[in-house]
């Protein structure tokens, strides 16, 4: 069984880009093609920020530890999907054209925030193999805690550049909010428990 | 003295580009609809590349209706049952003969024509649509502004029952929104009861709508059924939402940005994946019949 769980969730997690290349050949973007893939390649890097950040509350509920081991590759899929939604903003939506992407990094705070989430994962991203892991011991852990940081400035990203909060960068918001909390209650136990 | 015109103080490539937009547009615009035959399609197909009509089923799925949802399909999906009939829309306010009229009668007293304008959306698309209305002057006239009236406030309908997105906060409902008495008053401002020659689709707005072409296309509300001239400058549902974002004459504007988004450039609705965004032009293309109502106002400052 656990033999086939890291494959499995490869392709699993492989879908959403597959579903995104069938709708480029097959002309099923709808009205705005370029806006459809750069929403759609965004939304998929917050839910594979949550579905990372899921995972050791999922271990510390089910008492498995089978969710660790998938969690490093959800998070290369964060990096994936991040990767992909600025290359539509970069190449597709604005032709390499640097000046207004200059532009639009230091005068609008949603793409600063998000353009920096971006620049955070890469560390990450590079330090993510088992090699690394030994590597860094336990200045890994704390590297990669990072991916808090980055799950908030993914989350306000999100709220930033909707005209309002309502509803969809809303629900991120508390569900990463909530994955969060989840982390402080812990430390809190180890406290209190010695 | 020689009268300058607007078009002569812009840069020469925006200038020439809008100058030969607005030549097919004007011609466009003036093709009156004679009786408004709500079955057959739209006549006047503009033969110039820049005002390429927007598909319509595009100009019926993809549009901004929050009372409806704010996803952009929310509202072809959630509003196929709204009720239309009967509609009342009230005009009064600073007027000598207030008045109440059905839809019916409306479209009755003021004969359809059509228009077919650019619509520019404050989040960076635009579209262009052959709308069928009428000049909204033409109802202002009827109830005799007094000298009080500076300003129109246009008022939506309230129905949360019909209308899931008025169950929540997203903005103050009922929505709201207002003009200038002279913008109101310009023939390019219309009441609009439909568009591709049919009957104005619920998604679009059903049964009566604003339009104003040089403004960002939330200035331009749907479902009214209040129309009050007022003495004090309305404020609007999105201005109260935010109003270092929005203000009361989002006028379109490329040298203007919105806090959040750059207003420099726009994308085509239902351009293919490789075609590159456009420029955005000052009053959406039509500078020439409607810079004069702001000569002298800064326009970075009354946005």
């Amino acid at each position: 069984m656990i033999k086939y769980l890291k494959p499995s969730v490869f392709i699993l997690s492989l879908f959403p880009f597959l579903i995104i290349t069938y709708k480029i050949f097959f002309n099923k973007l709808g009205p705005e093609p370029v806006k459809e893939i750069t929403h759609f390649t965004g939304e998929w890097t917050l839910i594979f920020i949550c579905l990372t950040l899921s995972m050791s509350p999922l271990k510390t509920f089910t008492k498995l530890s089978l969710w660790i081991n998938i969690r490093r590759m959800l998070g290369l899929f964060v990096f994936f999907y991040a990767t992909l939604h600025l290359l539509t903003y970069v190449g597709l939506d604005y032709r390499f054209d640097w000046q207004p992407i200059f532009d639009d990094v230091v005068k609008k705070k949603y793409v600063f925030i998000g353009f920096a989430a971006w620049l955070l994962l890469i560390p990450l991203a590079i330090t993510s193999s088992r090699k690394m892991v030994m590597l860094l011991k336990n200045n890994w852990k704390k590297l990669h805690r990072l991916i808090y940081v980055i799950a908030i400035f993914g989350s306000l990203h999100y709220i930033w550049l909707s005209k309002t909060i309502f509803f969809k960068p809303l629900i991120y918001f508390i569900i990463i909010i909530l994955l969060l909390a989840f982390r402080i209650k812990i430390k809190n136990k180890n406290i209190n428990y010695g | 003295m020689k009268k300058i015109k607007y078009s002569e103080i812009t840069p020469e490539n925006i200038y020439k580009n809008r100058r030969n937009f607005i030549k097919k547009f004007g011609l466009a615009a003036g093709s009156v609809f004679l009786g408004q035959n709500l079955n057959s399609p739209a006549k006047a197909a503009p033969k110039n590349e820049d005002l390429k009509l927007t598909e319509y089923r595009y100009v019926t799925t993809y549009n901004n209706y929050y009372e409806f949802g704010t996803g952009k399909s929310d509202p072809a999906e959630r509003s196929e049952k709204f009720k239309t009939t009967p509609w009342d829309v009230v005009i009064d306010g600073e007027v000598e003969n207030p008045l109440k009229l059905s839809i019916d009668e409306i479209t009755n007293m003021f004969p359809s024509e059509e228009r077919i304008y650019k619509l520019r959306c404050v989040e960076g698309w635009s579209m262009v649509i052959p709308w069928l209305g009428f000049p909204l002057n033409k109802i202002l006239k009827k109830v005799s502004p007094t000298s009080k009236a500076k300003f129109v406030k246009f008022t939506s309908i309230l129905d949360p029952e019909q209308m899931i997105g008025q169950r929540f906060p997203i903005l103050d409902w009922p929505y709201k929104e207002g003009l200038r008495i002279d913008e109101a008053m310009h023939d390019l401002t219309i009441m609009v009861t439909g568009l591709y020659g049919k009957k104005l689709p619920n998604q679009n707005g059903s049964p009566f709508r604003l339009i104003v072409p040089w403004k960002y296309g939330f200035k331009s509300s749907k479902a009214i059924v209040n129309i009050k001239l007022v003495e004090k400058m309305p404020t609007s549902s999105w201005m109260k939402a935010s109003p270092n974002e929005y203000g009361f004459y989002s006028n379109v504007n490329p040298r203007v940005d919105h806090p959040r988004w750059s207003q420099a450039t726009e994308r085509v609705i239902g351009e293919s994946i490789i075609s590159p965004r456009i420029p955005t032009t000052m009053f959406n293309g039509y500078g020439d019949q409607v810079a004069n109502l702001y000569t002298g106002m800064d326009l970075k400052k009354y946005f």
